[in-house]
Order: C-alpha cells, then structure tokens, then sequence
C-alpha cells in the first residue's frame, strides 16, 4: 500500500504542478458578440491566407517537429526568430547591467529552477526535445509553432515530455482516471491563427503549476474576463488580446518582467509606429491622460498601474503569497505523503512542495522601481543571515527615471548551501530515485541538482528566507475602480514607508503643527480669559465704545 | 439709557457682501485646507482639495472686485495705519473694559476702525496674505512647476510648509477677530452692525 501511494502520489502532485500548460484545454475565445463598433480595431482582420488549403499543411503529422518543418516551407525566418527570443532560449541579458537572467539562470522561489527538470518544466517551453543540457537551440525543427498559434484548443504538452505535446491517449493525471486524447496534428496545424488569449494563457496564467499561483494579475479568469476584472480584456467591452498590448513583431514579443518600461514619458504613440515600449500603458494613454492636471503631475512619481490595479489576483481564484519548501518530505500521521487543500479548494500543503498561503484581493506592496531588476542568478552568494532578494528592485526615492509601482511580493523559503552560501538547484520532478517528488530526500535532490547546473555542493543543506518582487501590470479596473486619493493622501494610506515625495496629508513638519496648534490653543485660553473676566466683572455691559 | 440713539450708515451692501462672502470662503478654506493637511477627516481628501481651489479661485475673483471697489470709493484709506491713541486702545482692551471703562474709539464713516485694528488689518493685508497666498498659488500650479523650471529650486514640502504657517496665522486672526466681534456694547452688537450696515452710536 506505501510503494503504491508513493508511487502515485509523487505522480498526481507533478501532474497538478504542470498541468497547468495543459490548460490549453480552454476553447479558444469565441468571437465577440458585442461592441463591433471594436471589432476592427482588437480582432485581427481574417487572413489572407487559409491554411487548410495548402498542400504542405494537408497529411498526417505524426510530430510536433514535422509541423514545425512544414511551417518553415513558407514562413522559412520564423524559426529563426523565435530562436532569438526569450521564449526559445529561456534567457535574458539586462541591456543596462549586463546580467544574464531568465528561467534558465535563474533561481526563483516558487519552483526554483528548471535544470535538472527540463522534462516536466518544458512543457512550457516554445519547442520540442529539451530534456537535459543537451538540448540543441539551433535545430529550426524543433521550434513549437503551434503552442503559440494553434486555435483548436486541442493541443496540449503535458510534464514529462520535454515539450512535445499528447501523441498518444494518456492518463493525466496518472491514477485520476481522466485521459488526454492526442491532437489531430493536421486539424491543428490547419487551424493556425494569431495567438489568442488561451495560447498566451496556457502557459503565463498557471506559472508555478497552479491557476494564478505565481502572478497574480495573470490567471485564467482572463479567459473570459468581464470589465471589473480588466477594462481592456473585458469580453463584452474591448475585448483586448494579449498581443493588443503586446505588440509583436519577428515573434519579438514587447513588455518584459525582465526589462520592465518603468517611466515613460510623453504623448501616445501612433501605433504600427517604432516603439520601444508598446505595452506601456503610455503608449495609447500618453503621460498625461487626465483631464485634470493635478492628476497628470502624479504621472511624475507614479506608474499608472499604482493607482489602476488597485488591488490584483480580483478573483476567488488568488494568488500565492509564499511557498515554504522547508516543509517538503514531511509525511503525514500515517507517515504516508499527504496532499491538503484550503478552505478555497487551493493547494495549502504537499509532502513533496511544502506549505503555501494564498491570497485572493490583494493590495500591493509599493516599491520605488526603474524597470531594473537584479536577479540572483544560479551560483551567486546570499548572506542567509538575512532576508534573501531573488531580485533586487532598481531605482530610489525621487529618481527621475524611478516610479512608485505596485509590486506582488512573495515569499519564500527555500534551501541553500550551508557552506557554499548560495542557493540550492535542486532535482525534484522526474521518476529517477534522486528526484525529490519520488523518493522525498533533499539531500540526494540537491546534489542531483548541483550535479546538473554543474555547481559544487558541500553536502549542507539549510532553509532560507527569499522575497520575490513582481511588477503588477495587469488586471487593470475601470477608471471608477481606480484608487481614491485618500487612500494615498492620508497618515495610515498605501504609501505608508515609501520615501522621496511629500504626500500632503500624510506629511507635515511636526515642528509647525506644534507651534500651530499651541498658539492656536493659547489664543483660544486668551479669549476665555478675557472673556470670562469681562463676564466676572460684569462691568462692560451696557456700554459702547 | 431711553436717548434715542444716533444710528449712522458704516457699511454699504457691497462691504457687507464682500464682508460675509469672504468670511464664509475664508472659514471653507480653513475647514478643508486643515484636512488637506491631515489634521482630521471629514469631506474626503479629493473633495478638500476641490473645494478648497474652488474657494480660492472665488475668493481672488472676489477680491478683484473689492480691490477695484476699495480704489473707485476711496474706502482703501480705512487701512491707513497710524499710531495715534493705540496705546490707548491697547490699554482699553488690557483692563479697561473690565472697569466699565469707555471705549477711546468712536467709529465713524470716515474712520470705521479702531487703530488696533488698521493694526490688524494691515498685518494681515500686508503679512499674512502675501504668506498663504504666494505660497497657495505655487501650490496650485504646482502641475506646471516642470515645464517653468521651478521644480529645480523649489519643493512642494518647502511650499506647504509657509502655507500651513500662513494657515495658522490666518485661524488664529480669525479666533480674536470672532472673539472681538463680541466686544461692542452689547455682545452682538458689532455682528448686527455687519449684517444691517447701521451702527448705534451716541
């Protein structure tokens, strides 16, 4: 009975962890039955091209890669384009640091790191086969097209398979008696569109294997999302795609949490216009979008979304606020793995992960930010005896170029080497016996881990504290949703901490009001006085000056 | 106590208006201002805001009208300072209007204050005035302060700062001003004065 639940457990844990890609399931978006007054601006026009009458595209496609090469008969760059981009390279160099980042250099403090993982994180990633640090980024074939553009709704890569998607019927999770049929290759392969909000959300709305658990202001509610929830994405409204922002050009994808258009400034951008920052609200709203001037001055030290996204994760589905890995491999009562919901139905404990607290509604922490992040990368040191910053936050109190931002703020606790002092890779997906969701044992995930990110390991291990600060972008309200101004302006508002601004009514010089009120309050005793001794005396009645 | 009274004509309807219509403004401002200065909640802080510009727009527009109206009628002089029997007046106000002294000032239309008071007047006119609303115009346009280049020497924590100072001048000056009001032969007598325009007077 142990062997089988330890056998399926560990199984059904890394199936929820990863299903999450396999929310491609969703539909793709119908078409909008209202505003079509708006229809011609957010709907892309119908192609000029149908691809269910090209030759290329018409037979039986046994692979994801076969797809790919038949794609690349006409559209014979794309492969390299995507190739140049973060979504194939799982990698980002800050233009203004130089640091080297991205998923793949990165730890971060939900899942921590994809080496030594690749099976199961790259059903996320846009291309086929990597599964270890062998995977060949310059072979076009193995570029997954159809993730990103497939308006079937069929296609699913599920975790184990490197990012090949279902090509046979499969139980998923294993031992949930639930199966996910294979795609009609060729069906999808002829369906191919512009990606909609279910190919983008497929991946960005379940990051850290759960529905909303890593962004917050990304999660599946934006499927068919209603105007409270998002005024640009609201299905009856605008009904905005991702790439309506995210303008795209040679699958060059704008906006990025690693290179973040923290404070732009000036008028509307024509769109179709060069653009170094397309997705900034500025781009359509301008730095000055009020119609009152005192509001647009507030543009100067605060990004729209701080006032916008009053609050993120605006739904029953949430957010995590922290994941503590320190609570892994322990057993339940029975000493078998255990598995335990919170009230919400969201995952609050797991033998194999640890606890988690979730969070839905909830208000931001306030960071002053310039769109620079610095990212522990694998291998830097930490000092353990504090607080470890997964990224640190550019930017300072009043800088020109900084801006006051809503920020997730989640916390972590995650191993690291005791001697080492840097944060642990650690070996937790997969079937082998190193694997921590198998055989629940840190030290021999770890040094599975470290063996795979090719880093020295002193066979110490310890737990440390981390916080990781997210930009808030999206889930932005309708304008009467918008932050009040004494929800700022007031001694205990939002902006409690933040520094470089005076903030009228929360500030005052504590010198003045003392002085103030005390000769206010002795002219009031003086009139009291004075009046009260005109009352004793009795004798001014009855006479005029 | 039966003579009848010599009743004289001290303050036209204009006077009164501007008189009544800028104490209300003035007591609007202070109400909002000290909640823009996060003395307490009451309106909300954007509604304070808004009406205190909203009153301070009025109030100036109203003070074009009464500058032009102090000028054409000559009444300007009534702030002419002078030193003459402020002694006196200061020790009527110390401890003579206890002893049922007389008052040493006898209004008149030609001269409706009492020396302390063009004192008072002045210093208001000239001191107070001059602090609040120098600084409240920059706080006004404090949007503009980037494209005029004054965000460079100046900041917004400096602008509050003589505002606010100006602010509790301005409520303590009201306080006495509201408190003298009562010092006439009768404790309403002066308010009365200011609503019908008639003084009685010996």
């Amino acid at each position: 009975m142990l062997s089988r639940l330890k056998f399926i457990l560990p199984l059904m844990a890394a199936g929820a962890l990863l299903a999450a890609p396999t929310a491609s399931a969703v539909p793709a978006e119908p078409a909008a039955a209202t505003a079509p007054q708006l229809e011609t601006i957010i709907k892309p026009k119908a192609s000029t091209a149908d691809h269910s009458k090209f030759k290329e595209l018409n037979r039986n496609f046994q692979t994801g890669p076969q797809v790919t090469e038949a794609c690349l008969i006409c559209h014979t760059e794309a492969a390299k384009q995507v190739q140049h981009t973060k979504h194939w390279t799982w990698e980002s160099t800050d233009p203004k640091t130089g640091q080297v980042r991205g998923k793949k250099n990165i730890i971060n403090n939900y899942c921590t790191s994809p080496v030594s993982n690749e099976k199961d994180c790259m059903a996320c990633h846009a291309g086929y086969g990597w599964k270890d640090d062998k995977f060949d980024f310059k072979v076009e074939k193995n570029v997954d097209c159809l993730i990103c553009h497939d308006q079937t709704g069929t296609y699913r890569k599920l975790p184990g398979d490197a990012g090949h998607p279902v090509y046979k019927r499969v139980e998923f999770p294993k031992g949930s008696g639930k199966f996910v049929e294979p795609a009609d290759l060729k069906k999808v392969a002829q369906s191919i569109g512009m990606p909609t909000r279910s190919n983008c959300g497929s991946c960005h709305f379940f990051g850290a294997g759960g529905n909303g658990a890593k962004h917050g202001d990304l999660d599946a509610s934006l499927q068919h999302p209603g105007k409270y929830l998002d005024v640009h994405m609201d299905e009856k409204g605008l009904n905005f795609t991702c790439t309506t922002c995210h303008a795209t050009s040679s699958h060059e994808v704008s906006g990025s949490r690693y290179n973040v258009a923290a404070a732009v400034k000036g008028p509307a951008h024509i769109r179709g216009k060069q653009d170094e920052s397309p997705a900034a609200c500025q781009s359509c709203h301008s730095d000055k979008p009020h119609h009152e001037a005192m509001l647009n001055q507030h543009t100067e030290k605060l990004a729209c979304q701080t006032c916008h996204i009053p609050e993120y994760a605006r739904n029953e589905i949430g957010t995590e606020a922290s994941w503590d890995w320190s609570q892994a491999t322990i057993m339940g009562a029975d000493g078998k793995p255990m598995v335990s919901k919170d009230s919400a139905g969201r995952r609050k404990f797991d033998s194999k992960k640890g606890t988690w607290v979730w969070d839905s509604y909830v208000i931001p922490e306030y960071r002053w930010y310039n769109g620079v992040s610095t990212y522990k990368v694998i291998g830097d040191k930490i000092d353990p005896s504090k607080t470890v910053q997964i990224n640190e936050v550019g930017g300072a109190p009043g800088d020109a170029d900084s801006r006051i931002w809503p920020t997730k703020v989640h916390r972590g606790k995650q191993p690291y080497d005791k001697v080492n002092n840097y944060l642990t890779v650690q070996h937790t997906a997969g079937e082998d016996h190193t694997a921590l969701w198998h055989n629940y044992d840190w030290q021999k995930a770890i040094g599975a881990g470290m063996k795979a990110a090719k880093l020295p390991y002193s066979g110490e291990y310890g737990f440390v504290d981390t916080e990781m600060t997210w930009p808030i972008t999206h889930m932005v309200a309708p304008k009467h949703d918008a932050l009040a101004c004494e929800q700022c302006h007031s001694k205990s508002g939002r902006l409690q901490g933040i520094e470089g601004v005076y903030l009228p009514s929360r500030d005052s010089n504590k010198w003045l009001d003392m002085i103030g009120w005390t000769l206010v309050m002795l002219s009031l005793i003086g009139i009291l006085i004075h009046g009260g001794l005109r009352i004793y005396t009795g004798k001014n009645k009855g006479q005029h000056k | 106590m039966n003579a009848v009274n010599r009743r004289i004509y001290l303050y036209n309807r204009y006077e009164r208006f501007w008189h009544w219509s800028q104490a209300l403004l003035v007591i609007l401002m202070m109400i909002t201002g000290f909640e823009v200065h996060g003395s307490y909640k009451l309106l909300g802080f954007g509604n304070a805001v808004n009406l205190h510009t909203v009153a301070a727009w009025t109030l100036l527009t109203l003070w074009a009208f009464t500058i032009f109206w102090q000028f054409t009628t000559d009444e300007w002089k009534q702030y002419i300072p002078s030193l003459k029997k402020v002694d006196a007046m200061v020790r009527y106000y110390a401890y003579g209007i206890f002893l049922n002294a007389p008052n040493p000032f006898h209004k008149t239309a030609a001269k409706k204050h009492n020396p302390l008071q063009r004192l008072a007047y002045l210093a208001l006119l000239s001191m107070v005035s001059p602090v609040i609303w120098g600084s409240g115009l920059f706080y006004l346009f404090y949007s503009s302060w980037k494209s005029l280049g004054i965000d460079a020497w100046l900041s917004l924590e400096a602008v509050a700062f003589v505002h606010t100072a100006g602010a509790f001048m301005m409520l303590v000056f009201f306080i006495a001003h509201v408190y003298l009001t009562t010092t006439g032969h009768t404790p309403t007598a002066h308010i009365k004065t200011m609503v019908t325009g008639w003084e009685e007077v010996d």
